[in-house]
């Protein structure tokens, strides 16, 4: 577990607002449904000040098409629940971290087909690898490679030369 | 400088920066069912959308520090020709595979030097912006090497074609490395970068690089200088007019 997630983690316990955190598990990332925005490590924080809520995220990828919908996703889950007053602010340092990622997140992302970033030894500079990330359909390490840049901003293509599968891995970031 | 001064100058530098990002995620989207195959189509519009990404984030700053009601669509949308103060080398078409590919080089080589200083700005909002496209431009500069590489040290054909495209670009990169007033003023504030200290570092890594992809880097016997003053070539103007069409038939239209 990593660090960056245990202080996401403390700051959710510490919260006297835990219905919010709930509820806010119901907003998914369009793309990559199995994971909440919690999971996914955009979530910050939940709090409340001058009778407004104040959700505080942090974007995955500069361009990524998912955090409009995202915002929009909260606004609404948020107001469904009588909440008027809110606010979403962004916060950019430090930089969004595929670190950030929730442990229960990378297990269902294996389950729906994804590799998480863990399940790959990074390259130089913490990029992806040419080979060896664990083909989440077969388990084998015979991975190759296709593509840095996947489907969505966040994922990288590989296929595995044990099944002769193609998968997407979620990229270390 | 007064603070004043110094809010505006980084006003002016966060517009010029979001203009580079922007013309030349602009010019790599054109790739998007162009590409060679299916693998590289994809990864070009992963990377303009990186840039437009950060385009955006740049922009929204200008958009705080004028707080004058403007947003970050006046800037991309609403602003003429000699308004964009970015690089040429950014706005060149994209020619061939090769040249878009030497031109990521050269601009993903220069991006890495300069988000490493800005990281460091005293600016905590162009400090975070660059931290975060720090990362991102480690994925490209992986890319462009490799290309160029492959494409150098390929076939005749190819390697003509890279050789080619290093010729044609070469003189738009000297500007890269001339700060004026305004941006050694903000580098001597600590908000800024003095893209002078840039040079060195980046021609050492282009010449092992060309070494090994079997190509030779040119002359510096010709250079074209103009973006940052908004002296432009001809091809932002037609960039512009594709980029900004839909906003000008309906006016103040949003996703
Ligand atoms: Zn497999």
């Amino acid at each position: 577990m990593s660090s960056d997630y245990s202080d996401r983690l403390r700051r959710r316990e510490a919260s006297p607002l835990a219905a919010l955190w709930e509820l806010l598990d119901r907003v998914r990332d369009p793309e990559l449904p199995v994971l909440s925005i919690w999971d996914l490590g955009v979530l910050q924080d939940v709090t409340c000040g001058n009778g407004s809520v104040v959700v505080t995220i942090t974007p995955t990828y500069s361009g990524c098409p998912a955090m409009e919908q995202i915002r929009a996703d909260i606004e609404r889950v948020l107001r469904a629940a009588g909440i008027e007053a809110l606010e979403i602010r962004t916060r950019l340092a430090p930089a969004w971290s595929s670190t950030w990622l929730s442990p229960q997140g990378c297990a269902r992302l294996r389950q729906y087909g994804v590799a998480p970033p863990s399940d790959g030894v990074a390259a130089e500079h913490g990029l992806t690898p040419d080979a060896g990330v664990v083909c989440p359909r077969c388990g084998s390490a015979h991975t190759l490679r296709i593509s840095a840049f996947g489907s969505t901003a966040c994922k990288a293509l590989y296929r595995c030369t044990h099944c002769c599968e193609p998968f997407d891995y979620f990229k270390p970031i | 400088m007064s603070e004043d001064d110094l809010q505006q100058a980084t006003l002016e530098l966060a517009l010029r920066l979001g203009d580079d990002a922007l013309v030349l995620g602009q010019r790599l989207s054109e790739w998007v069912s162009n590409a060679p195959y299916l693998e590289e189509d994809i990864a070009c519009a992963n990377v303009a959308l990186d840039f437009i990404g950060r385009a955006r984030m740049y922009y929204g700053y200008a958009a705080e520090l004028a707080a004058d009601g403007r947003c970050e669509d006046d800037f991309a949308y609403l602003r003429s020709e000699r308004e964009f103060h970015n690089y040429l080398i950014l706005e060149l078409p994209r020619g061939d595979f090769a040249f878009t590919q030497v031109r990521q080089l050269l601009v993903d080589l220069y991006n890495s030097g300069f988000l490493a200083q800005l990281c460091r700005s005293r600016d905590a909002t162009l400090a975070a912006i660059a931290a975060k496209a720090m990362k991102e431009t480690r994925y490209h500069l992986r890319r462009s090497r490799e290309w160029v590489v492959r494409l150098g040290d390929g076939t005749e054909e190819s390697k003509r074609r890279t050789q080619q495209a290093l010729e044609e670009l070469w003189g738009y990169t000297h500007e890269l490395f001339e700060p004026d007033t305004l941006e050694q003023q903000l580098a001597q504030a600590g908000i800024g970068v003095d893209t002078r200290m840039l040079k060195a570092h980046w021609q050492q890594e282009l010449e092992a690089l060309a070494r090994e992809a079997g190509l030779h880097l040119p002359q510096n016997d010709w250079a074209v200088r103009g973006g940052r003053t908004g002296y432009h070539t001809e091809n932002l103007g037609h960039l512009l007019m594709e980029l900004q069409s839909i906003h000008r038939a309906y006016p103040g239209c949003q996703w």
